[in-house]
Formats: structure tokens, C-alpha cells, sequence
């Protein structure tokens, strides 16, 4: 038992509680006195106890490490989300598997941004500080894993809790120093590298909306109601870029691994971060028009703190147990779920209090509002932006709404509809295309000083090269009328932005940001309108049954039943199934289920031929090698007119801790479309064989003869001193056939034995060709006529059902996301720029 | 009135107009009595049922029935009133399907048959925490 690493994890994390609370304190204190010797002393007081909480957070991180690298499986943590068998690079995954460790991430960067804001922002460190560290406090609360011993209440749930303490089961009672052999291991599907690096980044933007939050609070208690704003900016830029990324790189992960056909499915896990960067999106706008208008800046206030309540409500969401069924990936209940809603409340509360209070001071006029200035279409595209969140926020609260009204006493059983995706996108592309629209006009408000005269000059060329586009798209394409609109509106926000920024780079390409971001965003929602709109199932049935007599014809059989290697048209391709496959853990390729031999170690298997990939030589004969034993693979070929157009290994993942089965689709790019396909259903293995009729020949050496309509020929029959499993003794004789069969893509043997013990007892071992699907047993020899007589039988071939779908031009999706991020880039530069001019 | 007066009523109206739009389309949790209702009364959205697979005496899962192919398969489904019903689902059977405790279907009756467009299940596995392998 290691009982020193835990508990000096548990004091780091005690540690970072008190020092942070102490921080919030003295920074308070500083903030509040006049007289500079003793405000020195308590800011001076104030960062000594924030460094000592940021190194108490990285010893949590450093310890809570150790126990799991080094597979001490007396903690809860590391039995709980590691196992011996895991890959070095995914221990670091199991840090966020668990509710702790994705607390304690979201701590770590708050940390680091706390100290980054005390060294570059003098002027507001104190009041942004005292946010920082009570929002610090908070975090770690959640973590404490102490009890209130009066009250009788847990405080938090610790990373660092022994596994006899969180769990019960009768061997602690007789032992209570044992330790098992091996964790429970990592959820296989976070194997995988994006798993590694989505969930830092998306916590990074979570803990990012931080900073603009905390100084917005310091501006209205500071009573600096317009100033807070030029250091805030450009942390909200980085923050928009970061949660984007974070955003659809989960997306890219689904599309990788997950098997429901896309990248986006309005789950509420998904939405919950959707809503608030949408927010965020707009509260970078208002930021930006503050200078010239009192709205614009009253609603960056409302904003900047809606965006950061959003995110503990989302917090609130995933991690309270309230989703429940509604979601397929939040968290299980840590019974953490009444201090999430103290977190929740505690800052809506204060920062509701502290901007009604303040309201009537911040400056405001009764200048109206033009629609020529460039305020009045930031406004409404913020507006927009907003309700576009709304339409998801609602459906996505239907469970706590439910529980409220339960509380109330009344039945609400609000749920989304089966078809979540249409649900969703039946709004939302309205709302895609208003903004698009907007932004794509608002640009040319932005850069130059509008009146009527000029309008008709400025909007004539864009709006007519849009057309000519869109009319060319049309007729390409072959637009479907719901897509009218997201079509248009995305080459017209295209085409002004790429006007706007020809003329923009001319003057100072550093102003160039927001014009190629808005590009990136005409490129992503291109991308999606003929990802998600132009999809097409390429895997329907076309055999012409009518399956089911009552369903009617209403219903497209969107998958295609496969035998091993028989070929069946799907689309334009042929395919064919040319069996499962495993992945070794140390080279890369796919190795023939049929070409390996299990041993009692179910990581390990032993070559029982060379193996061969893609003409490339992994392993000889004997070997013994490393594999993933929860994976396999089912190997696709995809050819037209006989050529080999791809080959796809979809997987199936035995996954208990997922619900047993889990399919990744493969998909095969190229520069124009997707292929994407997955396995719907594999073949039980568990499930009973029906051999069906037996059926006997006669055949002499060499002759031919047929098995199933393969044909077969009998090679030579010997006798054999050694037959496995079984001893052979004195008079006892053993001989083997060796019979030859051509399949459709390989000849295969089937080598069964005859045996005679004891000279009365007969014994005969079938010999099976899995890939045939037959079976060969060898009868009687029959000296008299030098033939031999074999009992053949055959079964129904190895199958797998599968559904494969055409994703055209959905790299247009990729691109414009890159392009949207170099805009974020270029904006921050700008905007940190103009923080630093500012402040010399 | 001043343009940002307009604008405020504007949006307000928006969002009075989402809610109901939303809460107009969302489903709800019924039992197959009421589904039939709705259904038989030309309302073919659809809504969730929640039950668990008729079982026969011996505890074995009774009334599956899988299409041709394996393609599709349709199941008795009892409802928490104690109704059964025959559910057809045009999708392969999900491997784990057998194993579930809980199964929800999302969709609607037509004529005598609930035609079902998604399930979700509940496998017990996902919800309880794993024994504690000891023996290893």
C-alpha cells in the first residue's frame, strides 16, 4: 500500500482550498485600502498565496500522475480508469476520464491564466484576482473529498480516495491491504489521439471566458464601466478560438469514431458548449463597437457575464446526473450535484446583483441608434447570434424544466424528438443564414461611413457576383429548395469578405482578422450545407425484396447484408467482404483473424503464418506478438470495373463500460467526397451453428470433387505420429487428409483426422475452413478400393451488415475552419497590440 | 418610437415565437394507449414509450422477430401500464438489445404497429459500477 502519494495529493488539494480563499482575501483587502505601504503588504500577501495555490494545483496534477503511471491500483482513480495494458500516451486521457481530473484540468488553466493576468495586468490585478480566486475556490471545492463533521455533509469528491473506501465489496472486510492485479482499464473509445487533446483545449476555452468575466465584475465594482473592456478583448478572442477549436475537434471525433453518420448530433453534452460560444461570438462583437455606443456596451456587460453563467450551467448540466437518459456521454452523478448548483447560483446571483446596482451609473444617451452606422448591424447580428443559442438552450434544459416543475408539484415530460437532428437544424439554418447575411452586409458598415447614396455603389458588385455564383452552384449541383437560402447566404458572405478584405489589406493587412474569419465561417457553413445536405446512403438494398410486408414500402433499406467474399453492387462500387481482422499494438496494418492463434493471455497471440500486409511482411511464423484484443476489424474492398477503389476497415469495439458494442466507422478521403462506412450489426459469434445436411462422396488420391460448389481435391492422406490434445500409444494409428479447396479469393486446406485406439475405437476430427463456411470430416478408408470416404457439410457463410454513405466536399468544412482560426489569430494579434500601445 | 424600442420588441417576440415553436415540437413520455390515441387521431409525430421486452414464464424474451437479411426486427414491448404492443424497427437488432433492462422507442403507431425511428437502451452495465474482479 502507497499511503504517502495520496495523502500528500490530498494536502495539495486542501493546500490549493485554503490558499486561494487566502489569495481572494488579501487581494480584496488590497483593493479596498488607500494607504500604498499596507496595499504593497496584502497584494504582496495576495500573489505569495496565489503562487503557493498554483504549485499546490500542480502537485495534484504530479501526484494524482504518479498513482496512475505507476499502476497503483489501491487507488479508486487508477483501478477505476487505468489498467496495465494501457499505452503510455493514453494514461494521460485517464486524467479526464474521471469527473476529478476534469475539475482539476479546468484548475490547472485557471491557475496558469491567474498567473499570467498578475504579471502583465497591474492596474486591474487586484479586483480580477479576488474573481479568479474565489471561482478557484469553487473548483476545489468540488475535489475536497472532506466530510463536514457537524454537518455530516462530503464536501467534494477526491481523485485521491483508496479503493476499499469507494467501494464495497466483502474482500475488504477479510483483507484490507489487497490491492488487484489490474485496473478496469481506460474506456477504449478515449483511446485515441484526439482524445487526448480535445478535452485540454475545450477546458482551456472553458477557463478562458473566465478572464473577461472577472473583468467585467472588476469594471462595475471599480466603477470602470467602459475601461475594463480594451484588456478584456483580447482574451475573448482567444477564448472564441480556443472553444471553437475544442468544439469541433470533439466533432472531428465523432466522425472518426462514433458511428451515427456525422460530426454534429445536437446532444446535450454537444450543446452545452455550442450555446455559450455562440454567446461568447457575440459578446466579442459588442466588445468591439463599445466606443460609439452606450447599447453596444451594456450589452457587452449582459453578455460577458451570460457567457460565463452558460458555462457553469453547462457545467451544472453534464455533471449533475440531470441529463440522465437525455444524453449518451455525460458524467455519472458524483453526488456533487447541490454544490454545482451553489457554484451556479452563487455567481449568477452576485454578478446580477452587482450589474443592477451599477446599471443606472453606466453612461448611457438618447442619441438613436442609425441603421447606417456600423453599431446598428453589430447589434443585430449580436441579437441574432443570441436567439440562435436560445432555440438550443431550451430543448436541451426540457430535463431540468421536468424536474422543476416536479419540484412544483406538477408532471412535465418534455422530451426532444426522436429525430434530434432535424429538430435542430429545421431552426437553426434560418439562424446560420441571418447571421451569414448580416455579417456579410455588416462588414461594409464597418470600414466605411455609410449614407443612401453610397449603399446601392457599395452593395451592387458583391451582391451580383453572389448571384452569378449561386446561379452556377444551382445548376452544378442541383441545389434542393431548403438549402436555397444557407447556400446563397454563404457565398454572400464569402464575396463581401473577400471584397472587404482586398480593400482592408491595402490600407493595413493587420486589420485584416475579422474579414478572413468571416470567410473561414461562409467556408464551414458551405462545408456543412453539402456534408449534411448532400450525404447519401450509397449502401441501399438492392435486391428488390419487400422485406416486411407490414412496414410497407415507405421504409429505404439503408443497410446491405454481406457475405464473405461475395461480391454485391452498392451505388457505383462493388463490395466485398473479405473478413475480420485485429490490429497489433506495435506495428501498423490489420493481421487475418484466421492467420493468429489466441493464447491464455488475451493481449498476446502467436503468428501461425508469415503475415503479410499490403505486400509488407509484420511478423513470421511463430511469432509471438501484441494486439488489441477488444477491437476488430472488417475488412471492406470497394472496386469499380475491377479496380480496387479503397479498402475500408471499419471496427467494432467490445466496449462493456459503453453498453457492450460500439462501431467506428472507416472512411475513405480524397479531395472531393468522403466515403464513410460502419458496421451496423456483426455476426453473434456466441449464436449456435446450423450445419445443415450431411452429405458423403468416395474419392481416390487426386481426384476432384466438389464441396458446397467449391472445388475440392483430395492431395495425399498420411499417417501422423503426433495429433494435439490427444496421446497416442503403442498401436494406435492416426492418418490426416490433405484436401485442397479453391475459394473465390484463395485456395484454403482442410486437413481432417482418422483415428484408431486401441485397435476398436474410431475417433474423427472435422477439420473446419472457416472462411468457406464448410466442414470436412474424414469417414472410412476403404483399403479394398484405395478411396476414402468424407462427410461434408456447409453453413451458412461469416457475414456483416453495414451501411456506407457519401459525405461530398466535406473538406470545405476543414478548410474553413483553419481559415477561421488564422481571423482569430490575426485578431488577437491586433487586439493584444492595441492592449500594450495603450498601456505604455 | 425609437429603432432600438423596435429592435427589444422584436427580439422579445422572437423569443416568445421559439419557445412555443420548440415546445410545440418537442415529444413527450406517453404510454402506447395514449401513442394509439394520438396516432389514431392523425397525429403521427413522435413520442417516446418507455418499457421493457415481454418475457415468457421461463424468463425468456418472447415475440422477436427478425426481418429478412437480419435488416430490420420487430419486438413485444410492455409499457409501464402493463400494455404490450409489437414494435417494428427498420434497423439491424443493436447487439446489446437482448441484454437491456429498459428500452425506450421513439416514434409513432401506424395501424396496429409501433413503427419505431430510433432506441435508446438501458444496459445495466452502463449504469452500475463493475464488480470488483478480486480473483485476478
Amino acid at each position: 500500500m502507497h499511503y504517502f502519494v495520496g495523502d500528500l495529493g490530498h494536502l495539495f488539494v486542501i493546500t490549493s482550498f485554503v490558499t486561494t480563499l487566502v489569495s481572494a482575501f488579501a487581494y480584496l483587502k488590497a483593493n479596498s485600502i488607500t494607504d500604498l505601504v499596507s496595499k504593497n503588504a496584502w497584494l504582496q500577501n495576495a500573489r505569495v498565496s496565489f503562487y503557493v495555490h498554483s504549485a499546490a494545483v500542480g502537485g495534484i496534477v504530479v501526484t494524482l500522475f504518479i498513482i496512475i503511471y505507476q499502476h497503483y491500483f489501491e487507488y479508486h482513480y487508477a483501478y477505476a480508469h487505468s489498467s496495465l495494458h494501457l499505452p503510455g500516451q493514453y494514461m494521460i486521457s485517464c486524467f479526464w476520464e474521471g469527473q476529478e481530473g476534469s475539475f482539476l484540468l479546468w484548475m490547472f488553466w485557471q491557475a496558469l491564466l491567474g498567473l499570467i493576468l498578475i504579471h502583465t495586468q497591474r492596474a486591474w490585478e487586484a479586483p480580477v484576482m479576488v474573481v479568479f480566486g474565489l471561482v478557484q475556490a469553487f473548483l476545489a471545492s468540488m475535489i475536497l473529498g472532506i466530510v463536514i463533521p457537524w454537518l455530516n455533509i462530503k464536501l467534494g469528491s477526491s481523485p485521491f480516495i483508496l479503493l476499499r473506501d469507494a467501494m464495497e465489496d466483502p474482500i475488504f472486510k477479510l483483507q484490507p491491504d489487497f490491492i488487484p492485479k489490474d485496473g478496469n482499464g481506460l474506456n477504449p473509445l478515449l483511446q485515441n489521439y484526439w482524445m487526448v487533446i480535445h478535452p485540454p483545449t475545450l477546458f482551456l476555452g472553458f477557463a478562458l471566458t473566465l478572464v473577461p468575466f472577472a473583468f467585467c465584475v472588476a469594471g462595475l465594482w471599480q466603477r470602470k464601466y467602459a475601461e475594463w473592456i480594451k484588456p478584456a478583448l483580447p482574451w475573448s478572442l482567444v477564448g472564441g478560438a480556443i472553444l471553437g477549436l475544442g468544439i469541433l475537434m470533439g466533432g472531428y471525433w465523432a466522425y472518426e469514431t462514433l458511428s451515427f453518420g456525422g460530426y454534429w448530433n445536437w446532444d446535450p453534452v454537444e450543446n452545452a458548449v455550442y450555446v455559450p460560444w455562440l454567446v461568447l461570438i457575440a459578446s466579442i462583437h459588442t466588445m468591439m463597437a463599445y466606443k460609439n455606443s452606450e447599447a453596444a456596451l451594456k450589452s457587452a456587460i449582459i453578455l460577458v457575464i451570460t457567457v460565463f453563467v452558460l458555462i457553469l450551467y453547462s457545467t451544472f448540466l453534464t455533471r449533475s446526473g440531470i441529463l440522465g437518459d437525455a444524453s449518451v456521454h455525460s458524467f455519472t452523478d458524483l453526488g456533487l450535484s447541490g454544490q454545482l448548483l451553489i457554484y451556479l447560483l452563487f455567481f449568477t446571483g452576485a454578478a446580477f446583483v452587482l450589474a443592477v446596482v451599477r446599471w443606472k451609473e453606466i453612461p448611457s444617451s438618447n442619441k438613436e441608434i442609425s441603421p447606417y452606422s456600423r453599431e446598428f448591424w453589430i447589434f443585430l447580428g449580436a441579437t441574432t447570434l443570441c436567439l440562435m443559442g436560445f432555440q438550443v438552450l431550451i430543448p436541451t434544459s426540457f430535463p431540468v424544466i421536468n424536474k422543476v416543475v416536479e419540484i412544483f408539484g406538477g408532471t412535465s415530460k418534455l422530451a426532444v424528438p426522436g429525430n434530434q437532428l432535424e429538430f435542430y437544424s429545421r431552426f437553426q439554418i434560418w439562424f446560420a443564414v441571418t447571421v451569414a447575411l448580416l455579417s456579410g452586409t455588416g462588414q461594409f458598415f464597418w470600414w466605411k461611413k455609410m449614407n443612401k447614396e453610397k449603399v446601392l455603389k457599395e452593395f451592387i458588385t458583391p451582391l451580383l457576383v453572389t448571384l452569378i455564383l449561386w446561379a452556377i452552384l444551382l445548376s452544378v449541383a442541383g441545389l434542393k429548395p431548403i438549402y436555397l437560402a444557407l447556400s446563397f447566404a454563404g457565398i454572400y458572405i464569402i464575396v463581401s469578405n473577400v471584397k472587404v478584405l482586398a480593400s482592408v489589406v491595402k490600407v493595413n493587412p493587420r486589420l485584416s482578422g475579422g474579414a478572413v474569419a468571416h470567410i473561414g465561417i461562409g467556408l464551414v457553413l458551405i462545408g456543412i450545407l453539402f456534408s449534411a445536405g448532400y450525404s447519401k446512403i450509397v449502401s441501399l438494398n438492392n435486391t428488390g425484396l419487400v422485406y416486411i410486408k407490414e412496414a410497407g414500402t415507405e421504409f429505404n433499406r439503408d443497410n446491405l447484408l454481406l457475405f464473405l467474399n461475395e461480391r454485391r453492387t452498392m451505388a457505383d462500387y462493388d463490395i466485398e467482404f473479405l473478413g475480420e481482422r485485429i490490429e497489433p499494438r506495435n506495428k501498423s496494418g490489420y493481421v487475418k483473424k484466421s492467420d493468429i492463434e489466441r493464447t491464455a493471455d488475451p493481449y498476446r497471440v502467436v503468428a501461425k503464418k508469415d503475415i503479410l500486409f499490403k505486400g509488407k511482411k509484420l511478423y513470421s511464423a511463430k511469432d509471438t506478438f501484441e494486439i488489441y484484443p477488444e477491437n476488430t476489424f472488417y475488412e471492406i474492398e470497394l472496386s469499380k470495373n475491377n479496380k480496387v477503389k479503397a479498402t475500408l476497415f471499419p471496427r467494432v469495439q467490445i466496449n462493456p463500460a459503453m453498453g457492450g458494442f460500439i462501431a467506428s466507422p472507416d472512411i475513405s478521403r480524397s479531395l472531393t467526397s468522403d466515403l464513410y462506412s460502419h458496421v451496423s450489426a456483426p455476426m453473434d459469434a456466441s449464436a449456435e451453428v446450423d450445419w445443415g445436411k450431411t452429405e458423403e462422396v468416395r474419392v481416390t488420391i487426386g481426384q476432384k470433387f466438389y464441396i458446397n460448389d467449391y472445388v475440392a481435391t483430395l492431395d495425399e492422406v498420411k499417417r501422423i505420429d503426433r495429433v494435439p490434445g490427444i496421446e497416442l500409444q503403442g498401436e494406435d494409428v492416426a492418418v490426416q487428409a490433405r484436401i485442397k479447396v479453391e475459394g473465390e479469393r484463395d485456395s484454403y486446406y482442410a486437413e481432417p483426422i482418422f483415428l484408431i485406439k486401441g485397435r476398436t475405437q474410431v475417433g474423427r476430427i472435422p477439420s473446419e475452413v472457416n472462411d468457406l463456411g464448410i466442414k470436412v470430416t474424414l469417414l472410412n478408408i476403404h483399403p479394398d478400393t484405395n478411396e476414402f470416404s468424407f462427410a461434408l457439410n456447409a453453413r451458412q457463410k461469416d457475414w456483416v451488415i453495414i451501411k456506407a454513405m457519401e459525405k461530398p466536399y466535406i473538406n470545405i468544412l476543414w478548410l474553413g475552419t483553419g481559415v477561421l482560426m488564422i481571423g482569430f489569430g490575426m485578431a488577437m494579434r491586433r487586439r493584444f497590440r492595441e492592449f500594450k500601445i495603450g498601456n505604455q | 418610437m425609437k429603432t432600438s424600442h423596435i429592435i427589444a420588441i422584436l427580439v422579445i417576440a422572437a423569443a416568445i415565437g421559439i419557445i412555443i415553436a420548440t415546445a410545440g415540437d418537442a415529444s413527450t413520455y406517453v404510454n402506447f394507449d395514449q401513442a394509439y390515441q394520438m396516432a389514431s387521431t392523425g397525429n403521427t409525430t413522435s413520442i417516446h414509450v418507455v418499457g421493457e421486452l415481454r418475457k415468457d414464464e421461463k424468463g425468456n424474451i418472447a415475440g422477436l422477430e427478425k426481418g429478412a437479411d437480419n435488416l430490420s426486427f420487430s419486438f413485444d414491448l410492455v409499457d409501464d401500464h402493463g400494455k404490450t404492443r409489437k414494435v417494428f424497427y427498420n434497423e439491424p437488432m443493436p447487439p446489446d438489445f437482448l441484454r437491456s433492462e429498459k428500452v425506450v422507442v421513439i416514434g409513432s403507431f401506424h395501424g396496429e404497429q409501433f413503427v419505431a425511428r430510433k432506441i435508446l437502451l438501458k444496459c445495466p452495465s452502463k449504469y452500475q459500477e463493475q464488480k470488483l474482479n478480486a480473483g485476478v
